[in-house]
């Protein structure tokens, strides 16, 4: 499989990366190289090996349900560009 | 042509944790904006997700409900899309591995048969925020006090064949998760809403039509509706010789009109891959057997039990067995007065009315289970007929006491002295001579007359059985 410069354009407008137009027929041969390698390990027979969910085997820890946070509103909204009656204002979306 | 409807449902049934799915911000409704918004839930740089043992109980507890195969190992994955009530740019969910696996649901039908649908599976994922586009100009409040409150997203199978049975299987799964004690349900708060997918094909076709997807349904009504005219909208499409396409659709319960929100394959394209701040679920044999210790008795299996224990009918039990509550409530009537007939005709009548007309669930009830016990013990020993108890009951929802204070304080005891009885007899025959001689011609349906006059003088205290047998004694003379 390779990525033609419209896949890397859409891919990055999905992650919001604003790219070069001179850099992308570059960006779409080097991920297309990474794909080619990813194509050449699926060959590997692997039907007898159990998968591997990470590379360490360990597993989550939990943590009770108990609530630990104090509010920190007044801190956490410092930052924030716009905040109003507790909210943080953002520029206008609607679907 | 003749049409078939094809629904599948997803539900995100929010759980009953007390803390947030990877934080410890509290998870209660209705709080001020922000202030169960932590370090996590904002997603600022640096901060790491740790997962809610609580949430993953639940997730289980589910699973076993349903019959499903609880996953040994699950893993949470990244579903990436921009959004500003989603800070950390992707949620967190399940996506290949899911913690619940295939299980299933009977519903019943209209005509009273049972249809088992397939659940696909459930996974455990983030909620987002709330984005508030009302009241700013040009702005968008954020609110992220959902942000990170853990979901159980259930998606069935393309199993449903109209509305009806779409909603058959919602409340099916609204009962269970309320049941289990995983969710509190509150669809007015979104804690249980879903999302429908919806299409068309004809009658005895194979391959499923192109479904629309309609966001975010939060009532029954709604969701029955909306799919009703979703399903009318694609038909009319495809009668008039075009296309269904592949949409994300918003219901409007204002205008009963559902219209495209986005193009699905743009939007869709959400990348999915393992959370690397997060390692693979484990769910071990030990876990899952604490679990299965604390199941309690199912919906299905409480109404089943209820019939043949208290030869309740299909009604009663379904009533009765509503809710957890409900069902506790009845119990502790049936078996405190012994008459489990007397304990339903109670629960599903006068209570039921009461609590409808006062909107008040059986957890507020006024009367509690102990107080109607108490009134039936006194219908069962003929301290009362169940013509008083009536009002016995409408005082004790009004806070005037128990039973016996209520028939004190009121003078009900029932008169069973046939002396007291035959006296109001003997004046009401005296009172009324052209009637007794018109029931003594043959006119026997004059019966019901007397026997209203005797409890209108006995003010309804007279045992209307005894009234009955002596006003027949004295009537044919």
């Amino acid at each position: 499989m390779s990525l033609t410069v419209k896949d890397v354009k859409q891919i990055a407008h999905l992650a919001r990366l604003s790219i070069d137009d001179d850099n992308v027929q570059t960006y779409a041969d080097n991920l297309s190289g990474i794909l080619a390698l990813v194509a050449q390990m699926n060959e590997v027979d692997t039907d007898a090996i159990e998968p591997m969910y990470h590379p360490q085997e360990v597993m989550q820890r939990l943590r009770d349900d108990k609530v630990t946070e104090q509010v920190e509103r007044e801190r956490f909204q410092k930052i924030a560009p716009v905040t109003e009656a507790g909210l943080y204002l953002v520029p206008k979306v609607i679907e | 042509m003749a049409w078939e409807t094809v629904i599948g449902l997803e539900i995100h049934t929010q759980l009953a944790t007390n803390s947030k799915l990877f934080s410890g911000a509290a998870t209660a409704y209705g709080a001020e904006p922000n202030t169960q918004a932590c370090e996590v839930d904002l997603a600022l740089p640096g901060v790491l997700p740790v997962m809610n043992k609580e949430a993953l109980r639940m997730a289980a507890m589910f699973g076993l409900a349903i019959g499903a195969p609880v996953a040994k190992h699950s893993v949470f994955a990244r579903k990436n899309y921009f959004y500003p009530d989603l800070p950390q740019g992707y949620q967190i969910s399940q996506f290949d591995r899911p913690t619940v696996e295939k299980g299933e649901i009977n519903i019943t039908l209209g005509n009273g048969e049972t249809k088992t649908i397939g659940v696909t599976r459930a996974h455990l994922e983030q909620d987002a925020g709330k984005s508030l586009h009302e009241d700013f100009q040009g702005f968008t409040g954020i609110d992220l006090n959902r942000s990170g409150t853990p979901l159980l997203e259930i998606v069935s199978e393309p199993d449903m064949r109209s509305a009806k049975e779409a909603v058959a299987y919602m409340k099916k799964i609204h009962e269970l998760v309320q049941y289990l004690g995983i969710s509190d349900g509150n669809m007015a708060e979104g804690s249980f809403r879903c999302d429908a997918n919806v299409s068309v094909r004809l009658v005895g076709q194979e391959e499923f039509g192109t479904r629309a997807e309609i966001k975010n349904l939060n009532s029954f009504r709604f969701i029955e509706r909306a799919i009703n005219h979703e399903v009318e909208r694609q038909i009319d499409i495809i009668e008039a010789g075009g296309e269904v396409i592949q949409q994300t659709r918003l219901y409007d319960p204002d205008k009963d009109e559902t219209r495209a929100m986005r193009s699905k394959e743009e939007a869709n394209d959400y990348r999915y891959f393992p959370d690397p701040d997060l390692l693979p679920l484990e769910i071990t044999a030990e876990f899952l057997e604490e679990v299965r210790k604390i199941l309690p008795e199912l919906p299905d299996q409480k109404r089943l039990r209820f019939k043949q224990e208290y030869s309740l009918s299909d009604f009663d039990a379904e009533v009765l067995t509503s809710s957890r509550a409900m069902a506790e409530y009845f119990e502790t009537v049936a078996q405190g007065c012994g008459d489990a007939k007397q304990a339903a005709n109670w629960v599903t009548g006068s209570l039921a009315a009461y609590l409808n007309k006062q909107e008040l669930s059986i957890s507020e009830s006024p009367v509690s289970a102990n107080d109607l016990t108490g009134m039936i013990k006194r219908i069962l020993d003929n301290t009362i007929s169940g013509n008083i108890a009536k009002q016995v009951f409408e005082a004790m929802a009004k806070g005037e006491g128990d039973a016996d204070t209520v028939i004190e304080s009121k003078g009900l005891k029932q008169i069973t002295d046939s002396g007291a009885i035959e006296a109001i007899i003997d004046e009401i025959i005296a009172n009324n001579a052209g009637q007794v001689e018109q029931y003594r011609a043959g006119k026997e349906k004059l019966l019901g007359f007397f026997v209203g006059q005797v409890m209108k003088a006995s003010r309804g205290k007279a045992n209307p059985g005894q009234v009955n047998q002596l006003l027949k004694q004295k009537l044919s003379g």
